[in-house]
């Protein structure tokens, strides 16, 4: 196969790539723009399988073989609410091959004298690499609660991860300016992988959705980087649009939490709650409204318009289906029902909308945030299943609030409120909720499941 | 894979347009779609395999090229594989009302 009928075969793959992203715009096409892109990547593996001189077939079908195994029973098997963990293995260990990529090409090329263009590529790709691999694994590990899931945090961390960091930019410039033993390539990724973890521990569990689009961009430009190193067109473009959109959606995952990067990456957010906050709460004369399913059946009943805002608590209490089976009870009886969703519910961007489809809930209910809040003033009822800090409204109320100026669903517009939640204590960030103690509010206070079976079947009842 | 390099500058500005791009692409998917989005751009950097496949090919491969090109082929097959199979599992769930039911 010649070079020029290699790369018109690679740009078709290109194709498909940006077709699949392009039919991600839509949950009607996005399935087949995703087998569109499977297409376009076996295409691009077979090429490359049919290149000239290519040998050692048979270690590298069993590699695959391997890999297949591995890649099939993991994504089979996974629960939807262990996708972010799945999302920051399969980017560590793309992350990981980039890493490899690099070493070998560095052991083979570096004796003949490497171009600066080439020293450079390799230093990008080893450094992204191992980062991105190192720092996904510590990702998984705390979202899979093999590590535990809070800041770990310790004297002069930013100097110690400072130091590293330096260390393994310090060895690629010796790669550049000439140095031509491995050791100095291992030395590298050693410390690129230090450096992955040490940046991840000190983030909280919370502020993993952040850090997994990160990594995600950290992977695609790493892919590009060995674009560059191997003079393969379709990992660059590939790269730059996986790095782009990790880009983006880290951006955006900020902006819903009205936190900036650096805050995120550094602040060690909820390593210490709020002083006090749940505690003092009860002491200060507030009081709070309980209800039971009972009389939130009745509520519901009646009804026209009935909004669901689930948090994760929802998907920890596995009562999506039972949210769902609700909902039909209720549309039933000629409720409008519809779903809140705030950019951060989950453990990743767009998680409680994945959540809500296994469940069978229509996609058409599932409402962001923009779409949601103008509605809520004509809403009946909000119920609130799970979630709390992105329904506070001190977020826009209170200055003084560590989440002053986040963006939240506005559910205190409705006629009234209620929050299903096992007890008053805070959420994540150990924010105290003024909307507990609003009058229009009343508390059911049960495990998410348990209540909305026992709504179900007294709504049954009525 | 070395003969005939392309100019540094060429590959500079096809990076850039792709990434302007992307940007363009990506900020019309919805936001429902995130998670999908993720997994399905964590399949496509899977496209390092075909990276992984290059070197571990070389035919003048010696011990540590083989070891290590074996290790990036499999983390990129499963890279590439398990990123197309999640992101269709849950493309798959994400349906309509079926009022005919």
């Amino acid at each position: 196969m010649s070079r020029t009928t290699t790369d018109l075969l690679y740009l078709v793959t290109i194709v498909t790539f940006i077709l699949a992203l392009r039919f991600l715009s839509s949950p009607k096409r996005a399935r087949q723009g995703n087998l569109l892109g499977a297409a376009g990547m076996a295409l691009a593996i077979g090429v490359t399988l049919a290149q000239p001189g290519l040998e050692n077939f048979v270690p590298m079908v069993v590699a695959m073989a391997i890999g297949t195994v591995v890649g099939v029973v993991g994504a089979r098997s996974v629960k939807m609410t262990a996708m972010p963990q799945m999302v920051a293995l399969f980017n560590g260990v793309g992350g990981g091959a980039v890493a490899l990529i690099a070493l070998a090409e560095f052991h083979n090329l570096a004796s003949e004298g490497l171009s600066a263009e080439d020293a450079v590529a390799i230093l990008l790709s080893a450094l992204i690499g191992s980062i991105s691999f190192a720092g996904s694994l510590v990702a998984f590990a705390k979202l899979q609660e093999l590590i535990a899931g809070r800041p770990i945090v310790y004297r002069a961390q930013q100097l110690v991860n400072a130091a590293v960091l330096l260390a393994a930019v310090g060895l690629g410039g010796a790669i550049v300016a000439g140095a031509e033993s491995d050791a100095m390539v291992v030395g590298l990724i050693l410390a690129a992988l230090a450096f992955g973890v040490l940046f991840v521990l000190p983030i909280g569990g919370a502020d993993m959705p952040v850090v997994i689009s990160l990594l995600n961009a950290f992977t695609g430009l790493a892919a590009s980087a060995a674009g560059f190193l191997l003079h393969n067109n379709v990992l660059i473009v590939a790269g730059a649009l996986v790095g782009a959109s990790g880009t983006l959606l880290t951006i955006l995952m900020g902006r819903a939490m009205n936190r900036s990067l650096a805050n995120v990456l550094f602040g060690a957010f909820g390593a210490a709650p709020a002083a006090g906050a749940g505690g003092a709460a009860a002491e200060d004369g507030r009081s709070v409204r309980a209800t039971s399913a009972e009389d939130l059946a009745i509520m519901l009943a009646y009804a026209r318009k009935v909004v669901f805002v689930p948090g994760y608590g929802l998907a920890v209490a596995q009562a999506q289906h039972d949210v769902r089976t609700l909902a039909e009870l209720l549309e039933a009886k000629g409720v409008d029902v519809l779903y809140g969703i705030h950019p951060v519910a989950g453990r990743m961007p767009g998680h409680m909308n994945v959540l809500l489809a296994e469940a069978n809930v229509p996609y058409e209910q599932l409402k962001e945030m923009d779409e949601i809040n103008p509605e809520l003033p004509q809403t009946d009822v909000v119920v609130i299943l799970g979630a709390n800090d992105v329904v506070n409204p001190a977020a826009r109320s209170d200055p003084s609030s560590p989440i002053y100026g986040m963006p939240i669903i506005d559910v205190d517009r409705a006629a009234s409120v209620v929050v299903v939640k096992r007890s008053l204590s805070p959420g994540f960030a150990g924010i105290d909720n003024p909307l507990f103690y609003d009058p229009k509010t009343s508390m059911l206070f049960a495990d998410a499941k348990a209540a909305l079976e026992q709504v179900a079947g007294a709504l049954k009842a009525l | 894979m070395h003969e005939a390099a392309v100019p540094l500058v060429i590959e500079l500005t096809i990076l850039v347009l792709a990434i302007f791009l992307g940007i363009e692409v990506i900020s019309k998917v919805p936001t429902m779609l995130h998670t999908p989005l993720m997994s399905g751009t964590n399949a496509i950097h899977g496209i390092v395999l075909v990276g992984a496949i290059l070197v571990a090919g070389r035919a003048d491969a010696d011990g540590l090229t083989l070891v290590v090109g074996f290790v990036a082929v499999a983390l990129g097959t499963a890279n590439v594989v398990g990123g197309f199979v999640v992101t269709d599992r849950m493309l798959e769930m994400f349906k309509t009302r079926r009022r005919d039911r």
